[in-house]
């Protein structure tokens, strides 16, 4: 006779709300890990997106991502001559800020050369970019569709999207859009039409615009990619870091305060988790004190009045993490920005639950063991 | 009161039970003694805080006395071998309880309060609850066997209770009020069935109680004042017998 069951029985709907209300708490739990995988996996997407063994950025910086890089646009040419590169493509990034669908939005732009590393990793819909102007590859989070068109720049460039993306977003959750090298470097070195003129009229240098902010370069798998580094870091004005190196950059660094405040939200959320359960479990004991007494009384062991509550504060946390994950997974695609879960995170918060659980009903198994068989004796409840 | 011919079922020697120390101490029993048979149905009587709760108390291994010597069913029980595991099974064994309110389990039916008490000594389920269920047809309450508590009158609570104290077929049943919320016929009806229990199961019960209008129900009244045990009615010969 299982004593925790019927007595959820008999409380059904008391146990459902509270479970209720605990389902919720342990749902922004899971959210929160989903949060958290969500960023740290967008930066690396990122890095990863590029598919490089070697970034080639600006010396002394940590570019392109945590710091600003900028390199001459032929060093492309360079790096392909070094030995033990085999392809090697220029690279820009930046934020712009434009109008999609009526609205201000926030966009990542990623200049790149076609047919060279750097490019968009694969597309959910449409095709890549053929044409050398205007046409643009999306992530499908921006909210726009194959055939729009979108101005960017400060002289409202026309760019048409031709291609969509899944899950390829920055560690802030603003969409990736991919444009051609050249076009990136129009929008992020062009001057808008009276700041042009004003630079003419004043005489100001005809400087170039062909600058990059990294070299994305694959290294052939019989040469060690530390000795292609070796060998490029040997130019004064340039730095090359492994795809290792990126992304420690990304996901300790770039992402560090907000990966911080994350892990800290989510360790208080799991100490007020435990605190609600604790006082759940203990009020449910305490309502059961006089059948504690009575069940003390005709010889119950400690073990059954333990397993009484243990049980109990059990299914609470059990089921309540069910119905927060069935509750997270149910609004996932209405959350502002991509929930990342892996496998292991979701069962170390199911882990962290039982232990929460066990640990909050030893308030409760604390006071069942102190009731006093002789309190069955007393007036009536 | 003595019946050598007998071994009591229950026998209670120089029995004293202090709170407090010092200036604070209060006796609340002194040299109680007392032999109660197998088959009999005895009533424990006295004022308020003259100690009878106190002494069901340790009849019932829930207080430990300060002094003198309790046998239950032939085990001397606290004389510091005793753990309280093994007061708890000795409970479970051997002594049925009614309380003076039911105290059923409000989460488990009828049945199923009758059958925890056999689930607890390591009977089966199916076992566990077919006794169970005997136990109220026997205490003709087992048309209210999926009953829950809040289901049941106060009368057909009680005989619940009655069987949950029956269950494991206690050699010692003790009652503490067990008519106090009852109406004077019902009452009559538990206490005729208490006299069928003792002399069915061979089980000596022990009743504290308030009630006047049962006296003539029990085979000996023990009257307890301050502490102490007064005096013992004999029911047939209603005559006072000196305490012993």
């Amino acid at each position: 006779m299982n004593l925790a069951y019927r007595d959820i029985k008999h409380n059904l709907l008391r146990f459902v709300l509270t479970n209720f209300g605990l389902s919720l708490l342990l749902g922004i739990v899971i959210m929160m890990t989903g949060v958290y995988g969500g960023l740290i996996d967008d930066a690396l997407r990122q890095a990863r997106a590029a598919n490089a063994d070697l970034w080639v950025v600006e010396a002394g910086t940590n570019g392109p991502f945590a710091e600003s890089s900028r390199i001459p646009g032929d060093t492309r040419e360079l790096v392909s001559r070094v030995y033990g590169v085999q392809r090697a493509g220029s690279v820009t990034y930046q934020s712009v800020q434009t109008e999609l669908n009526g609205a201000p939005h926030r966009l990542f732009l990623i200049g790149f050369e076609p047919g060279r590393p750097g490019g968009p990793r694969q597309l959910s819909a449409g095709r890549d970019i053929l044409r050398g102007h205007y046409e643009m590859i999306v992530d499908s989070s921006a909210g726009l569709a194959l055939g729009q068109e979108v101005l960017l720049g400060t002289r409202d460039h026309k760019f048409s999207v031709v291609g969509l993306m899944r899950n390829e977003v920055t560690s802030s959750g603003d969409p990736v859009a991919y444009i051609t090298l050249r076009d990136a470097q129009a929008l992020q070195f062009e001057l808008a039409p009276p700041a042009s003129r004003r630079e003419q009229a004043r005489g100001g240098s005809m400087e170039t615009n062909d600058q990059i902010n990294a070299v994305i370069a694959k290294v052939s798998p019989y040469v060690p990619i530390d000795e292609t580094a070796a060998a490029l870091s040997r130019w004064k004005h340039l730095t090359a870091l492994t795809q290792a190196q990126q992304e420690t950059l990304l996901s300790k660094f770039v992402i560090e305060k907000a990966r911080k405040q994350q892990l800290l939200i989510m360790v208080l959320l799991v100490v007020v988790s435990a605190v609600i359960i604790a006082l759940i479990i203990y009020t449910m004991t305490m309502d059961k004190v006089r059948s504690i007494a009575t069940l003390k009384f005709v010889g119950a062991p400690d073990r059954t009045i333990v397993g009484l509550i243990v049980q109990q504060s059990l299914s609470l946390g059990i089921t309540g993490y069910f119905a927060g994950l069935a509750l997270v997974f149910t609004f996932r695609p209405f959350f502002p920005r991509r929930l990342v879960f892996d496998p292991e995170s979701v069962v170390a918060v199911f882990a962290i639950t039982i232990v929460v659980c066990l640990a909050a009903s030893t308030l409760g198994i604390r006071l069942a063991l102190r009731v006093d068989p002789a309190e069955a004796l007393s007036a009536a409840g | 009161m003595t019946e050598p011919s007998r071994q009591a079922v229950v026998r209670v020697e120089h029995l004293s039970k202090h709170f407090g120390v010092g200036s604070a101490r209060v006796d609340a029993l002194i040299d109680i003694n007392m032999e109660v048979f197998a088959g009999q149905v005895i009533g424990l009587m006295g004022p308020s805080g003259s100690g009878k709760t106190t002494l069901l108390n340790c009849m019932a291994c829930i207080l430990e006395p300060s002094g003198g010597r309790l046998t239950l069913d032939g085990e001397a029980v606290y004389d510091d071998r005793w753990l309280r595991a093994d007061l708890r099974r000795l409970r479970l064994d051997k002594i049925g309880f009614i309380f003076q309110y039911p105290n059923l389990l409000p989460f488990l039916d009828a049945t199923d309060n009758v059958a925890v008490v056999l689930h607890l000594a390591g009977f089966g389920a199916a076992a566990a609850h077919t006794h169970a269920v005997e136990l109220l047809d026997y205490l003709e309450v087992g048309h209210r066997k999926h009953a829950m508590p809040s289901q049941l009158s106060g009368g057909e609570a009680q005989r619940v209770a009655i069987a949950r104290a029956l269950a494991n077929r206690p050699r010692i049943i003790l009652a503490d009020e067990p008519t106090a919320p009852l109406d004077s016929v019902r009452a009559r009806i538990v206490m005729d069935l208490l006299r069928r229990i003792a002399i069915d199961q061979s089980a000596a019960i022990i009743v504290v109680t308030h009630d006047e209008m049962i006296l003539d129900r029990f085979d000996h009244i023990f009257r307890l004042r301050d502490g102490r045990l007064e005096t013992a009615t004999d029911n047939v010969s209603r005559s006072p017998a000196p305490a012993r």
